[in-house]
């Protein structure tokens, strides 16, 4: 007894220097998972204050740009519109019609030159916001909610070594999945790709709708690069059309059949 | 309170806050965001006693994580670098005892200010990109990684503490 009390006594800063490693690397694996990193995130009040505060100091320097891309979004969404009037002579304004709402929300902290990138964003539950959603803005995919307080979320960026995004061709049927391997903020790698799906450079990758996060036929980026061999494709590169560094407005899908989806799927298990 | 707490406090928020808010949106060449917040390790007064050193700087690393969102990566390297302050400092200045209470690292000759920072903050980048890949197949990006960031930390760093060396805010 006397031996182990002498040896505490000894080594007591070398135990305590392992005891908050040891809590740090729990913390560091946890953040891993991406459901538990619930704890350490910048999502709570004070953190995302004033992250809030600094970025409406911040915000005046890209208002310009933020500008020009809501109103090509404007132009394109009043095309659209154009072509559904032609189409059915009426547009769906009944809201218990719609499959997904979206919720407007600004990205407070950006990151895109770590390994595993998270934002901040300035919505929380207090906005109708719950974890698993998906993120967008007019350009493409950004990525899911994965940690949440009363006023502020974050979300796990597609430039996140542990995102995972359902995608597929846009001109075929064949989906895969969107991953990142941490090099560059303006490529994103496609992996599981059938190889009877022929594809070619300049290819457009959508997002798949096999997952309930993202409807189906968000835009993701284009075919960079690949390899073939004669069982699969190798390293798809894809280039992002939404520019990571750069993000104001977002916007927040809220699946509304997500529920009864989920419960459906719950029971066949 | 004493004064010494006082600035500590100060330094504390002080630190956070720049790193977050500022240094942490640099992005110098595409991805090197120095790290000052080491500062506040280097200039931390020496005691004898470490236990409470560890853990206040085991709450900074914290705040920092929770601000940039990055898990521990942040709070294991700063903790590995307190713990090693000490023993590396006696090394540099090759004595075994140190005088706790006068020793102040600005009145240190520029060399081994520079050998201080400069080892401290290699080992804390190690530890913080290594933590961030967590994979040997990333050794080289890490590497680099390292290198690179900690010339910037260094540099920020040294200059910092130089510049204070005589001035009245030195105990800043």
């Amino acid at each position: 007894m006397q031996q182990i009390a002498y040896f505490i006594e000894k080594y007591k800063y070398f135990l305590l220097f392992l005891v908050f490693e040891l809590i740090a690397l729990v913390f560091t694996i946890q953040s891993h998972n991406y459901h538990k990193s619930q704890f350490i995130n910048s999502a709570n009040t004070i953190t995302g204050g004033l992250l809030n505060s600094s970025m409406s100091f911040f915000e005046y320097t890209s208002l310009k740009s933020e500008n020009k891309r809501l109103a090509i979004e404007n132009t394109l969404l009043r095309n659209k519109l154009d072509i559904k009037k032609n189409e059915t002579q009426f547009v769906i304004t009944d809201s218990t019609e719609l499959k997904h709402q979206y919720i407007t929300a600004k990205i407070i902290k950006n990151n895109y030159t770590k390994n595993n990138n998270i934002l901040t964003i300035d919505k929380g539950t207090k906005d109708g916001l719950t974890l698993d959603m998906g993120v967008i803005n007019s350009t493409g995919i950004i990525g899911v909610i994965n940690g949440i307080s009363d006023n502020y979320a974050t979300v796990l960026s597609i430039l996140n070594s542990h995102s995972r995004i359902n995608a597929k061709l846009k001109k075929s049927h064949y989906f895969g999945t969107l991953s990142w391997n941490g090099y560059s903020y303006k490529t994103a790698q496609l992996l599981d790709i059938q190889r009877q799906a022929s594809i070619s450079i300049g290819d457009t990758i959508v997002s798949g709708g096999k997952s309930i996060l993202f409807p189906e036929n968000i835009q993701i980026g284009t075919i960079k690069s690949f390899n073939s061999t004669n069982k699969n494709y190798k390293n798809i590169e894809i280039s992002l059309f939404t520019d990571m560094s750069n993000l104001g407005y977002i916007y927040i899908i809220k699946n509304i059949d997500k529920e009864e989806i989920t419960q459906l799927e719950n029971n066949n298990d | 309170m004493t004064r010494e707490t006082l600035i500590i406090a100060f330094r504390f928020f002080f630190l956070i806050l720049v790193q977050t808010l500022i240094l942490n949106n640099i992005y110098l060449f595409g991805y090197i965001n120095p790290n000052l917040y080491l500062l506040f390790i280097f200039l931390y007064p020496l005691k004898k006693e470490r236990g409470n050193f560890l853990f206040v700087a085991f709450l900074f690393g914290l705040c920092i994580d929770i601000f940039s969102n990055s898990g521990g990566i942040n709070t294991a390297a700063t903790v590995a670098i307190a713990y090693l302050r000490l023993p590396l400092l006696k090394l540099i200045l090759n004595t075994q005892d140190l005088d706790y209470k006068l020793f102040k690292i600005n009145q240190e000759t520029l060399p081994r200010i520079l050998v201080f920072i400069g080892v401290l903050t290699f080992i804390h980048h190690f530890i913080l990109f290594g933590m961030e890949y967590f994979s040997f197949n990333e050794f080289s990006t890490i590497l680099y990684k390292t290198f690179t960031t900690s010339i910037f930390t260094i540099l920020l760093c040294t200059l910092s503490v130089y510049f204070t060396k005589k001035s009245t805010i030195s105990n800043f």
